[in-house]
C-alpha cells in the first residue's frame, strides 16, 4: 500500500481532498467527525494516513509515509539537509504563507536587515541585552540571520501569538509565518524590505527513504502520473 | 571510543611533558557566558539543556573558555595547560561531521614574548601532527584589526568594521559603503531627507529617543568623506595577501606605506617568523593568508592556524590554534594576559593514519 499522509483538519486538509478529487484522486474521512480514519477511492493501492501537518515531515523522514503534503516552512524547519530524505513533487497553489522579519511600524530608521543589524548593535548597548527576536522558526532565522551578517540578537521561543510579543515588551522584532501581512499590521509591524526568509505553500512530497516493492512502485507510478 | 582514548591521553602526556598542567573542565557549562560570548550562532552549534537549579546549560563546544576562566580566576603566572576529552557540536547541516568527539588542548598564558609562545604552541601541534603530513595554514587577526582601527575615518565607522571582522560579507559590505563604492539605499535616502512619517504608536522596549540618536548618527555619517581611495585599496590588497611567508612579509611591508598602522602588527608577524625558525619550522615553505580565520570562532584576535588533510578536502581541519588576548580581558573581571593555544583532533589523526 502507498501511505499518502494528509492535514488532518481544517482548511488545509479540505483544500487538499479538493486538489485531489481535481485530479480524479478521492480522499474522504470516514467514521465520526472526531475519528482520525480516511479512505481512498478512484485509485487502486493508496491509503490515508490523517496526520498533524507538523508531524508530516517527520513521518516522510522516517519512511513511514510514502507521500504527504505539508508545507515548505515546516519541511525546511525541521528537516536538516531535507532534499535528501524528501523531494518536492507539486506545489499545490494554496496554504501560501511566507515566514518573514518584522519590526516595529515606528521604527522609521529601520527598513533593511543591514538597519536591524546596526540597531542590534546599539540596542545591546543600551540595554545591557540582545534584542530579542521572536519566533517558533529558530533553524530557519538563525540560518538567514547568519547568511545576511545580522548579530548581536537572540531568539525567544514563541509558540503562538507572535505578533503580541513586541507590544508586550518579551521581543523588539518577530520572525513569523503570514499570508496577507494583516495580523502583523494590525500589530503595528512592517514586514523588512529584505526580511523574506522563506516563500511556502503547501506542497506534496515523496519520501526518497521509504521503502516501496514492486506492486507498490506500479501504484506509485500510476498515482503520479494522475497528479501531475 | 577506548583506542582514542588512549591515544588522547597519549597526546596529553606528551604536551604534560613540554611542562603544561593537566587540567579537567566539566562538560557542562553555563549557557549564559557563552552565549555572551557567541551569541545566537552558539545555539546551533552546541546542545543546550537545563534544570530548574542552574539554568541553561551547554554541553561543552570547547575547552578555551572554561580554561581561560579557571586561569584568570586563580592562576599562577606564567602557566601552560592541557586536557584532553569529549567536546560537543551539533550538526545541523551535515550529517557526517561528528556531534561528538575528543580534543587535546595546549594553552599558554604568558607575558613575556609572545612570538616565542606563539612559535611553541605551532611548533608542539606541527610536531603532533608531523607523520600526517599535512597543509598548514597560518593568519594573524591582528594585522586586520590595526587596518581597520587605522583608517582615516570616523569612530563609529571603524567599530562597525570591527564588528564584523568574522563577517566577511558583511564587512564588505560595510566597507564598501564607506568607501563610497554602493550607493545608499533608497530607504536609506527617504529617511534622511525626513520623508518618513507614520502615525503608528511606537510598540516595544526601543525607545523613540535611541531611533532619533540613530538617525542624528545617519546625518552626521552622510556629512563625513568616503575613506579614501589609497586606503580602500590597501585593505584590498591586505585581504588578498595569500603568499609563502617571507614573501607575505614583504608583501604586508609594502603595504604598511598605505596602511602605516599596520606597522606593529607586521613586526609580530616577522618577530613570529624569526621564533617559528628558531624552533625549526621551515617558514619558508610555510603558508600565510590575512584573510585565515576570519570565519571560524570569534575569540582569535591574533595568530590562527590550522593543519589540513590535502587528500581529504571532505574534513574539518586535524588542528587548530590561535591568540586570543581579549578573550582574557572579557574574562578576566579587569585582569588581562596575553593567550595562545591550540588544539588536536584525535580521531582524525587515527583516521588518516588507516588510511595512510
Amino acid at each position: 500500500m502507498i501511505k499518502l499522509g494528509v492535514p488532518s483538519k481544517g482548511r488545509l486538509m479540505e483544500k487538499t481532498f479538493d486538489w485531489f478529487a481535481r485530479r480524479e484522486v478521492h480522499l474522504a474521512r470516514t467514521g465520526s467527525d472526531r475519528e482520525y480514519a480516511g479512505e481512498v477511492a478512484g485509485i487502486d493501492g493508496v491509503a490515508l494516513v490523517l496526520l498533524s501537518a507538523g508531524e508530516i515531515p517527520r513521518e516522510l523522514a522516517a519512511g513511514r509515509i510514502h507521500l504527504g503534503v505539508t508545507g515548505t516552512d515546516l519541511i525546511h524547519e525541521k528537516l536538516p539537509l531535507w532534499e535528501q530524505q524528501v523531494e518536492p513533487i507539486a506545489e499545490m497553489g494554496f496554504g501560501h504563507a511566507d515566514l518573514v522579519l518584522a519590526v516595529p511600524q515606528g521604527w522609521v530608521d529601520v527598513d533593511l536587515t543591514d538597519d536591524l543589524d546596526a540597531v542590534a548593535a546599539m540596542f545591546r548597548e543600551r540595554h545591557g541585552f540582545r534584542l530579542r527576536i521572536a519566533t517558533k522558526y529558530h533553524r530557519l532565522v538563525r540560518e538567514f540571520l547568519r547568511e545576511v551578517g545580522v548579530a548581536d540578537y537572540q531568539l525567544v521561543d514563541s509558540q503562538g501569538a507572535t505578533e503580541g510579543t513586541v507590544a508586550n515588551e518579551t521581543a523588539e522584532a518577530i520572525a513569523d509565518i503570514t499570508s496577507s501581512g494583516e495580523t502583523l499590521r494590525a500589530n503595528h509591524l512592517k514586514i523588512l524590505q529584505d526580511g523574506l526568509i522563506l516563500a511556502s505553500q503547501a506542497t506534496l512530497w515523496r519520501s526518497r527513504v521509504a521503502d516501496v516493492n514492486d506492486g507498490e512502485r506500479a501504484n506509485m507510478r500510476t498515482l503520479l502520473d494522475r497528479l501531475t | 571510543m577506548s583506542d582514542l582514548r588512549a591515544r588522547a591521553q597519549a597526546l596529553r602526556d606528551q604536551f604534560a611533558q613540554a611542562g603544561a598542567q593537566v587540567v579537567d573542565p566539566p562538560v557542562l557549562q553555563p549557557a549564559d557566558l557563552l552565549l555572551d560570548l557567541y551569541g545566537e550562532d552558539i545555539r546551533g552549534r552546541a546542545y543546550v539543556t537545563s534544570d530548574a537549579m542552574r539554568g541553561e546549560q551547554m554541553l561543552r563546544p570547547d575547552f578555551t573558555v572554561p580554561v581561560v576562566q579557571m586561569h584568570m580566576a586563580h592562576g599562577a603566572e606564567p602557566a601552560r595547560y592541557t586536557y584532553a576529552g569529549e567536546v560537543f557540536r551539533r550538526q545541523e547541516t551535515d550529517p557526517d561531521r561528528a556531534s561528538e568527539y575528543m580534543q587535546v588542548g595546549y594553552e599558554v598564558f604568558e607575558r613575556s614574548d609572545p612570538a616565542a609562545a606563539d612559535a611553541e604552541v605551532f611548533s608542539l601541534i606541527s610536531q603532533a601532527v608531523a607523520p600526517l603530513a599535512l597543509r598548514a595554514a597560518t593568519g594573524d587577526i591582528g594585522i586586520l584589526m590595526a587596518a581597520v582601527d587605522g583608517l582615516n575615518t570616523t569612530q563609529r565607522r571603524k567599530a562597525a568594521l570591527r564588528r564584523h571582522i568574522w563577517r566577511p560579507r558583511r564587512f564588505r559590505a560595510l566597507l564598501d559603503r564607506f568607501g563610497g563604492r554602493t550607493s545608499v539605499p533608497d530607504s536609506r535616502r527617504v529617511l534622511l531627507a525626513g520623508e518618513v512619517n507614520t502615525d503608528a504608536p511606537l510598540t516595544g522596549l526601543r525607545t523613540q529617543d535611541e531611533i532619533d540618536t540613530r538617525i542624528a548618527a545617519l546625518i552626521e555619517d552622510t556629512n563625513e568623506p568616503p575613506i579614501s581611495n589609497a586606503e580602500m585599496e590597501g585593505l584590498d590588497a591586505l585581504l588578498a595577501v595569500r603568499e609563502t611567508l617571507p614573501y607575505a612579509l614583504s608583501q604586508l611591508n609594502d603595504l604598511s606605506v598605505d596602511l602605516p598602522a599596520i606597522k606593529d602588527a607586521v613586526a609580530r608577524v616577522a618577530a613570529r617568523a624569526e621564533a617559528l625558525a628558531k624552533r625549526g619550522v621551515d617558514v619558508d615553505s610555510l603558508e600565510f593568508e590575512a584573510s585565515y580565520g576570519r570565519t571560524s570562532m570569534e575569540y582569535y584576535d591574533g595568530f590562527v592556524f590550522g593543519f589540513y588533510a590535502e587528500s581529504r578536502p571532505d574534513l574539518p581541519a586535524v588542528a587548530t590554534g590561535g591568540r586570543y588576548d581579549a578573550l582574557t580581558q572579557r574574562l578576566g573581571a579587569g585582569a588581562a594576559i596575553p593567550a595562545v593555544g591550540a588544539v588536536l583532533r584525535p580521531d582524525l589523526m587515527a583516521l588518516l593514519e588507516e588510511v595512510a
